[in-house]
């Protein structure tokens, strides 16, 4: 294809390697002027990588990147920036107690007076209508409003190409609008976008271009508005993407696993405790707890799962008994199953082999250790139940856990608590960091198990998956629960209010709804 | 240029199992060249203290008894280690082990019986257990660094054992020398080869580390020791309480500890003498990272050690090597596992620095 623009960037052939993987293999693409280019792929697929080094955080084993025209050596961040790439990382890197323009100031090359500096951030506010207060210290802001600061700071420096690393993964789907309308804005004025992430839908709504990276390498390029969200999924997991079955018509039973006014401190300035939880979760429901990451999700699973007991035994009941003030053991003895956030060091020891691993929660449940003295034969044979019904992919019940792919230590753990027959399971985030086909297994194996009868409270920060699976959802926001809303019947926006904190106070609804509608 | 240090993926296993070997190579080499270069016989140096003991068939029995207390101190303190808790107070809770013991024997004394012995090792491990216990309670309670408790605790057992042995504990019959009553035949460790030195506390130093091999595998509580050591979080998520298992490891590093006191005030002393404190305690803490924190590790390695004990005395005789050597070459054994340690873990590579010039 003749063309007489240059493309803003364009990879040949990038390949970079770990230590055990090839993390980018001969990738190649370009983003044009003015493009809103997305990095599509799976978790470990390599997208990461990539940008580190469009970034200069890391250096290319082989291959060149083009810059309008002209081979670069990408040294360091500072030299990335100097040439005009921007990037807004996943995390940010802010400090708590300082204000907006404290933070944008520490971040710059140069250095600038506060006043112009103000006036140059009010400026670009201005003029992608940004709304963010430069004096607000940054503890008092929601998520969406600290990752427009780290936007604005990269505005400043007039990029030309704006790298964002999932950026949809913290926000409201109002303030994923918002920030949709800021990137159209932004591209209109020639700068390109690159945009990674694993969400389908957004990157249909907001991208003319992506390319499509599986296990380090290219698979493909689409134009994602001619193509639907499975279309693109399957060529990123390349294989056919399962579809859950769940019966349509389900009958629920009795209030099994009930919270009623939990409520734990929460320590620290800037931590989050629990106030007032209530809700009930009825036999063969699955309950999903929606919300923006750090809005007490950890705090709700420790308490529930036993981690955190609460001095008020009432606070929660399963099956009418008063369990809140029981440790782990006891709640678990009861049938009462959790699967936390994290998995390393938390869901598994990394350090320990898989059969192991199921002593951590299933010594008493499946009888692996009876008067203190380990069972290693029903234990390793456990492990191996584990690993053939879930399809674990590993060499055995002896090999490390911390040797599994991410998919394949989530989708033991997630075996190892479902085959304990649990009669409530607690799980928080099943499918962080999964790719869609384990992700699909994991879905399917917590529908079945509320078929059998069991009350599952799912928190997740993913509002897709939520409406996937569950029954009746409500939203966590500063550690206070929402009210129940039932899945079908909730809109998205009434969700979304609700994960930016409106609990009917009246002003902030009515700015949030004129927000919404500004769109 | 600068180095760094990047994690290997995975570290090799028989590497992990070499170091030691490697660690104590390396240290009779080094020993070799400083010794060689202070003007001393630096080859018979190492010769004397590494080859000597094991050479001469004579000296085993000396081995067996140096290396019973390092094993036992060592198997203890592997396991606080294995769950993350650093008691490096063992010599204190050695010394308060053998007063305890101490104490019961001169309570004893005149009486006969076969009980006499077996209730002075109990008090021994009871006494160093509840020595331990202190950190244990100041940690769990007040969150106190239980490496400074433990080590500075140590000194106040020694203090403690310098006022016995000069006020109350005195000898009547001593002509004023500070130390303790002989203890009578009732209650001196039976040596188990007749003929030798070799006394009851040997066989049993062994038969603790395989017990203690078989709870460490085998056992819940091996298991939740090893759980609270790999993942702190994964042991609370498992149902296992942190500061009961920081007790129990504290409380078996120091029952251990004071097992061993009063097995050497009952067996080689036996007496209680203010010369008692030798530094098994600290030696025991080389003992336990040597052996790899693995119950039968820590056996070979609480012989290895002995030879350095044993060899370096015999060296100090025959070429005259200062009595600091034995604690040198015992220093280098550890930096040098450590260091090897580190190079398993993580390989070692030479990165370009970073660019000053381009600072605006």
């Amino acid at each position: 294809m003749s063309n007489d623009v240059k493309p803003r960037i364009e990879l040949k052939a990038i390949s970079k390697a770990f230590p055990g993987v090839l993390a980018n293999d001969a990738v190649s693409f370009k983003v044009e002027p003015g493009e809103i280019h997305a990095l599509l792929g799976e978790n470990g697929a390599g997208k990461s990588t990539l940008v580190k080094m469009i970034y200069g955080i890391m250096q290319p084993d082989a291959g060149d990147i083009i810059w309008d025209g002209e081979p670069v050596t990408v040294t360091n961040p500072k030299a990335a920036r100097k040439m005009g790439v921007g990037m807004v990382f996943q995390h940010f890197s802010l400090f708590e107690a300082m204000t907006v323009l404290e933070n944008i100031a520490l971040g710059m090359d140069g250095s600038i007076s506060q006043s112009s500096l103000e006036e140059k951030i009010r400026e670009v506010l201005h003029t992608y209508d940004l709304k963010l207060d430069p004096h607000r210290v940054v503890s008092t802001l929601s998520v969406g409003e600290r990752q427009r600061i780290e936007i604005v700071r990269s505005l400043l420096l007039e990029p030309r190409l704006l790298i964002m690393d999932e950026p949809t993964s913290v926000l409201t789907p109002q303030e994923v609008g918002q920030l949709f309308e800021t990137l159209r804005r932004l591209s209109k004025t020639g700068c390109s976008i690159l945009y990674i992430s694993h969400k389908l839908h957004e990157i249909r709504d907001l991208c003319e271009a992506a390319t499509i990276l599986r296990a380090g390498q290219v698979v493909g390029d689409c134009d994602p508005r001619q193509e639907t969200p499975k279309s693109m999924a399957e060529m990123m997991i390349g294989g056919n993407l399962k579809q859950i079955s769940k019966a349509v018509k389900r009958e629920f039973g009795e209030d099994r696993f009930v919270a009623d006014g939990l409520t734990i401190a929460g320590d620290g300035d800037f931590g989050v405790a629990l106030d007032d939880i209530c809700f009930a979760v009825r036999a063969g429901e699955i309950f999903g707890i929606a919300g923006v990451a750090g809005n007490g999700q950890n705090e709700l699973l420790l308490a529930l799962s036993g981690e955190q007991p609460s001095a008020h035994g009432n606070a929660i009941r399963l099956d009418g008994k008063p369990i809140a003030s029981m440790d782990v053991t006891g709640r678990r003895s009861l049938g009462l199953c959790s699967v936390p956030e994290e998995r390393n060091g938390h869901g598994a020891v990394v350090d320990f082999n898989l059969t192991d691993n199921t002593l951590l929660t299933a010594r008493d449940r499946m009888g692996l250790a009876s008067h203190g003295i380990v069972l290693g034969r029903a234990a390793n044979a456990f492990a191996r139940m584990v690993i053939d019904d879930f399809a674990v992919k590993t060499t055995g019940p002896g090999s490390l856990a911390g040797s599994l792919s991410g998919g394949n230590l989530q989708k033991f753990i997630m075996g190892r608590e479902i085959l304990q027959n649990p009669e409530v399971l607690v799980v928080s985030q099943p499918t962080w960091g999964v790719d869609a086909g384990a992700a699909a297994a994991i879905h399917q194996s917590l529908v079945d198990l509320a078929e059998s009868g069991s009350a599952i409270v799912v928190i997740s920060q993913d509002l897709d998956e939520l409406l996937a699976i569950s029954d009746r959802l409500a939203v966590i926001n500063e550690g206070r629960l929402s009210k129940t809303l039932k899945v079908g019947e909730a809109s998205i926006d009434e969700i979304g209010l609700l994960m930016g904190g409106v609990h009917g106070d009246p002003f902030a609804t009515a700015q949030m709804t004129e927000a919404v509608h500004a769109h | 240029m600068l180095i760094e240090l990047e994690k290997r993926k995975e570290p090799s296993t028989a590497m992990l199992y070499l170091t030691p070997f490697i660690a104590v190579i390396a240290t009779m080499l080094a020993g070799a060249v400083i010794f060689t270069l202070m003007g001393l016989d630096g080859l018979g140096a190492v010769r004397k203290i590494f080859l000597a003991p094991l050479v001469d068939s004579y000296k085993w029995q000396d081995l067996g008894v140096k290396a019973a207390p390092l094993i036992l101190i060592g198997v203890g303190l592997a396991i606080g280690f294995r769950a993350n808790v650093w008691n490096i107070g063992a010599e204190g809770q050695y010394v308060m082990g053998g007063l305890a013991g101490t104490g019961v024997a001169l309570a004893t004394w005149g009486m006969t019986g076969w009980w006499i012995l077996p209730l002075m090792c109990i008090a021994g491990i009871a006494g160093g257990a509840a020595y331990a216990g202190i950190p244990a309670f100041l940690k769990t309670r007040l969150n106190v660094n239980e490496i400074l408790s433990s080590l500075m605790l140590t000194y106040v057992a020694i203090q403690v054992l310098y006022y016995l042995m000069r006020g109350p504990w005195k000898d009547p019959d001593g002509f004023n020398f500070p130390q303790t009553r002989l203890f009578s035949d009732d209650q001196i460790l039976p040596t188990v080869v007749s003929g030798t030195v070799v006394h009851l506390g040997v066989p049993l130093a062994f038969a603790v580390a395989v017990a203690a091999w078989l709870v460490m595998t085998r056992s819940v509580f091996g298991f939740q020791i090893r759980v609270v050591g790999a993942a702190p979080a994964a042991a609370r998520y498992g149902g296992f309480n942190t500061n009961r298992t920081i007790w129990a490891a504290l409380l078996a590093g120091g029952g251990l500890a004071g097992f061993a006191g009063i097995l050497e005030a009952a067996g080689p002393f036996g007496q209680m003498v203010p010369q008692f404190p030798t530094g098994y305690g600290f030696t025991a803490i080389i003992v336990a990272f040597l052996g790899r924190l693995h119950p039968i590790g820590i056996v070979l390695a609480g012989i290895i050690l002995a030879v350095t004990y044993v060899g370096g005395e015999l060296a100090q005789s025959s070429i005259g090597l200062p009595a600091a050597a034995t604690g040198v070459f015992q220093a280098m054994m550890l930096f040098f596992l450590l260091a090897t340690d580190v190079l398993v873990k993580y390989r070692v590579r030479f990165a370009a620095p970073a660019r000053a010039g381009d600072a605006t």
